[in-house]
Order: C-alpha cells, then structure tokens, then sequence
C-alpha cells in the first residue's frame, strides 16, 4: 500500500509540474488542482500509512491512527478549493478582457 | 499582562471587514470612516502591545484555553508587536491615500478586503504554530488577490492570474514541508518543534533538511528571493498604487517568518542542518542584489523600476538576516522598518506620476499638474531608497555592513555598495526623464486635482523616515534587546508553558 501511496503522490505532482508550465490558464489551473491532490495525499500520509483504524475514542478499538493530519487535511482542502476557484474566476476575467487565456504578459503589460 | 489583547489584531480587522461587507456595502462614506477608525484602533492596540512587549517579555495567548502544543497558540514577543505596529502604521497612511486619490471608488469592497489583508498580515506575524502560520498567509493572500484586480483591466487581471499562480504553488509547498516536518516530529507548534529538533534520531536528519528548503523556498517567493522574484515586477507595476504600497509589507511577512522560524526552530547550532539555510539564504540574496541593481537600471517604466528597487532593498535585508547573528538581525530589524515605509512612499510617487501622464514609460513628454512637489518628494524617497545621507536607508545600509563578519565581508561589503550605486544610477536616470526633460516642452501641464491628502499620505511616510532617522539611537537599542531575544528563545518557548507548566 505505502507503494500505490507514494507513486501515486509522485505520479499526480508530476503531471502537475508538466501542466502548470503550460502557456494556457486551463491546464495550468488543472495543474494545480493535480499538485494540491498529491499534496492532500502527502499529508494523510505524514501520519503514517494504516487500514482499518479508528482516528477518534471507540471503546472496542485496539488502536489509532493519527487524527491529526486527517484535521491538517481537511483544512488544506477547503483552502486549495477556495484558491483553486478565485483562480478560476480571476482567469475568466482575463479571458473576456484580453479575448485570449494565455497566462504570459505581452510587451505592453510587461512595462 | 496583555491577555486578552494579544489576538485583537486579528479579531478587530475580522469584525470590521465582515461588517463593511455586509452592511456598509453601498456607502462608500461610512465605509471610508469606519475602516480608517479601525485601521487607526488597529495601531494603537499595536502600539500598546509593544509597550507590553518590552516590559512583560513574551506572552502566549491559548486560543480556547487548549494547552500547547496540542491547541493553536498565539505568541506575542518583541519582534512580533513591532511588525503588527508596522504593518498597522503603513495600512492607516496607505489607506488615506486610497481615499485621498479615491483609488477606493474604482471598484467595490475595497476595504473590507483591506481590512481582511490586515487580518492576515497581524495573524501571521503573531500566530506562534507553523500550521496556523499557513493559514494566515492564505487568509493575506485570498485578500490580497482581490486588492490586486481591484479597479479591473486587462493587464491587471493577467498579471494577477500569474500572481494567484505562483502563490498557489508556494502554498502547496508549504503544505508539504509542514506535512514533514509533522512526520518526523508530530508536532506543528513552533516552540514544541524548537525544543524537539535538538534530540531528532540521525535518520531523519535528512528529511528536515528537506522540509527546512521547501519552507525556505515559500517564504523567500515571498520575500522576492532571485530566483523565486518573477511574480513580482509584474504584480507590483500593475496593481493599484496603494495596493502595491500596502504589499511592500507583505514582503516583510517573508523576511519575518525566515528571522522567526531560522532563529527558533531551525537555527545555525542545530546538529541535523547546521548552517546549511544560513549559505543558502546568503547566496539567494546577493544574486537579489545583482538582479535587483540591474533591472532598476534597465527598467523600461516607472512601476518596474520601483519594482525591482524593492527587489534590492529585500537583497539587503536577507544579506543581513542569513548572517544570523544578534546585531546583523538588529542592523536587518532597522533596515526592514526603513525599506517598507521608502518603498510604499515610492509606490505612492509612482502611482502619483502615472495619473498624471498617463503611462508608466519613461521617456520625455509634458510637464505634470504639482511637478514641482512630486518632484520634491521623489527626490527624497528616492535617496532614501537608495541608501544615501541623510536619511535611515543609509544607516540601515551602514549598520548591516558594520555587522558583517566572516569570509564572505568582501563580497558581501562590494554586493551592497555595487548595488546601491546602480539603485542610484537607475533613479537619477528616471528622475531627471521624468521631471527635467519634460521642461524642454513648452506646454502648460494638463490641469488635475490637487488630492491634499493624498501628498499628506506621502509625506507621513516619509516623515516616518525622517523620525528613523533622528531616533536611530534608541530604535537600534530596542531593536538590539529584541534581536537578542530572538537569538536566545528560551524566554518564548517557555512561554508557551509546553508540558502544562
């Protein structure tokens, strides 16, 4: 399982990495939203990688896995989905200004 | 006992904000006064925890009365007071020239956005966990998204889309060094991470070397570090001029967190990284300088120009702080104080010159409406900037240089000297198309309103700079106990009563 974990965090930032260095806001937007994923998935597992234990007090439980990252994660998510929409939103306001969603200035903007 | 104080900061601007939102909508005038009053409470109550800062020492404040580190603490300590009342100080004299030149009016929201800037700006500067330190960047950032595109335009909102971009990675970067350092230790609480590093098991020595860059490289996008500094000429030259102003803290918010978390948490004498941030810091900020020196002198526009000026002045703080001795971190403390009110002053300048010709290019063209006193007051921001007698920047540039030590003196000593002599260079370039060439024409300036606050504005912060100048003493000697506390936390981690003392 710690494999299928781990390519799967490196496999999403990878694809990620590849697409926010694209010229478009579209891909660079799905590009973000793929490093955040591999992030979310980073997190879980910083409190070590277990099957089938509680997070949270339960009489009949052996033992716990970590809640802690399950809190970190659940605040990273809300925060990269609210981003993630402002980026949106800020892009489609480009897009309708300058007619074109390329992500670079142009001479004149770059002055 | 500050109590109850310590986390009005963050609540004041976060009532306040909401209720500009939602009430004050659609009065502009209210709104004005209402933010403007709390902007100016802001300062005080900074103001009166600086007071109690210096006498009571650190103080932690339990968010929900949960013991550290299993609660959120709020800390407050010299150094964190001093940049609240910085940061609240820039904001009340920034946003008088948002009324003043009625940059307030071209969009909506204006200052509740503002207020939720200030916010996250006192949040992340007072908060004392790592984690919590995140979501006060985000907090400052979704705000500070808004204030950039506000007014609209289609380089303005394309610039902005870079800049939203560019902070979401370092935000996922952030992520992802907390979430290892939480690995390897299980904690998030930055005094509970200061007293565990010491005694890490050899194995993991690796992994907080690698949390300890990926947090480095956050802060130093932040900070405009070379070569994480991309997003900002852009962003600054096309947001508003009071916008930009107000984000010459921001950079400060990166510079802070670097002297907070490599001071506490990561210091020079910890066994698993040595001085492995202190060389990287140091190499970053002398190529700061060098880009930052030559784009002045190659900038095109008045906005780049400024931009990249505020580049240098970062170059110069963060060849102070990778020094990481008490009486660089004081020469950088000062220096910091200095560049932030020099820079917004410039922001404002330049955003002065822009309304009235029109176009950010420096090239010859009529005279201005108040010539004379932009030029006046360009003048002096701009050899404060530069770091000339008889103004704080040189003293700031001084007092670094005087507590430079080690191999790197010479090339440090040339890195700061080459590179103000561009920063002058640049602006005496910009000065004399901007406002001496423009004689040769002989047509009457285009009228404009004159905006006496707006130049009053300008003047408080230059008059700022002028009250650095004439209290260096004792500023150097509060800034000098402050440094040693940074440089000795004993007092601030046992403040966070870790353990249940």
């Amino acid at each position: 399982m710690e494999l299928l974990v781990a390519s799967s965090v490196g496999l999403m930032t990878a694809v990620g990495v590849y697409l926010i260095l694209r010229l478009r806001s579209f891909p660079v937007i799905v590009g973000l939203t793929m490093i955040s994923y591999a992030c979310n998935v980073f997190i879980f597992a910083s409190g070590r990688v277990v099957a089938g234990l509680p997070p949270i007090l339960s009489k009949d439980a052996a033992a716990y896995t970590d809640p802690m990252p399950q809190a970190l994660v659940l605040t990273a998510i809300v925060i990269s989905f609210g981003m993630t929409a402002v980026l949106v939103m800020m892009a489609l306001g480009a897009f309708f200004e300058a007619g074109d969603d390329r992500v670079d200035l142009d001479e004149e903007g770059a002055e | 006992m500050m109590s109850h104080w310590i986390i009005a900061p963050v609540v004041l601007p976060a009532i306040v904000g909401a209720f500009t939102l939602l009430v004050l909508r659609n009065t502009l005038g209210s709104a004005r006064a209402i933010s403007t009053a709390a902007t100016a409470t802001l300062l005080a109550i900074a103001l009166y925890l600086m007071w109690g800062a210096s006498h009571e020492g650190p103080e932690a404040y339990f968010l929900g009365n949960w013991p550290a580190p299993f609660g959120i603490v709020l800390v407050l300590d010299r150094l964190s007071a001093l940049m609240v009342a910085l940061a609240a100080f820039l904001a009340l004299v920034v946003q008088l020239y948002a009324i003043g030149t009625g940059w307030d009016a071209k969009g909506r929201h204006f200052h509740a956005l503002w207020q939720f800037q200030l916010m996250g700006i006192c949040g992340a500067f007072l908060t004392g966990d790592a984690f919590n330190l995140f979501v006060f960047f985000e907090v400052l950032l979704i705000a500070s998204y808004g204030l950039m595109i506000h007014g609209g335009g289609r380089d303005r909102l394309k610039a902005g889309v870079q800049y939203v971009a560019y902070n979401l990675v370092g935000s996922t970067l952030f992520l992802l060094g907390l979430a290892t350092i939480y690995s390897v230790t299980g904690t998030l609480n930055m005094a509970d991470l200061a007293a565990k590093l010491p005694s890490l098991p050899q194995g993991d020595a690796a992994l907080i070397r690698v949390a300890g860059v990926m947090l480095l490289m956050v802060f130093a996008i932040k900070g405009a570090l070379v070569p994480l500094h991309t997003w900002l000429p852009a962003t600054y030259a096309q947001a508003p001029g009071p916008v930009s102003a107000l984000f010459a803290v921001m950079t400060k918010v990166g510079a802070y967190a670097v002297i907070r978390l490599y001071t506490l948490v990561f210091p020079a004498d910890l066994p698993a990284t040595g001085p492995l941030f202190a060389d990287l810091i140091l190499a970053a900020a002398l190529l700061t300088l060098a880009v930052g020196g030559l784009g002045v002198l190659g900038a095109r526009g008045l906005g780049r120009l400024v931009a990249f000026a505020a580049i240098t002045s970062m170059g110069t703080l963060f060849v102070a702080v990778a020094q990481f001795t008490p009486e660089a971190t004081a020469a950088a403390l000062y220096y910091a104080l200095h560049s932030t009110l020099a820079a917004a002053a410039l922001f404002l300048l330049a955003d002065l010159v822009l309304a009235r010709r029109g176009q950010w290019r420096l090239a010859a063209a009529p005279r201005i409406a108040q010539q004379g006193l932009i030029a006046s007051l360009f003048m002096a921001a701009a050899i404060a900037a530069a770091g000339m007698p008889p103004l704080s920047g040189f003293l700031g540039k001084l007092l670094i240089l005087d507590a430079t030590r080690g191999p790197w003196l010479a090339v440090i000593w040339s890195g700061i000297l080459i590179s103000s002599f561009l920063v002058i260079l640049g602006f005496a370039k910009a000065g004399a198309v901007l406002f001496w060439k423009s004689h040769a024409d002989a047509t009457p300036p285009a009228p404009h309103a004159p905006q006496p606050l707006a130049f009053v504005a300008v003047g408080a912060l230059l008059a700022g700079l002028v009250g650095l100048t004439l209290a260096a003493g004792p500023v150097t000697a509060w800034l000098s106990t402050t440094a040693a506390e940074l440089h000795d936390p004993a007092a601030y981690i046992a403040a966070n009563k870790l353990g249940g003392q």
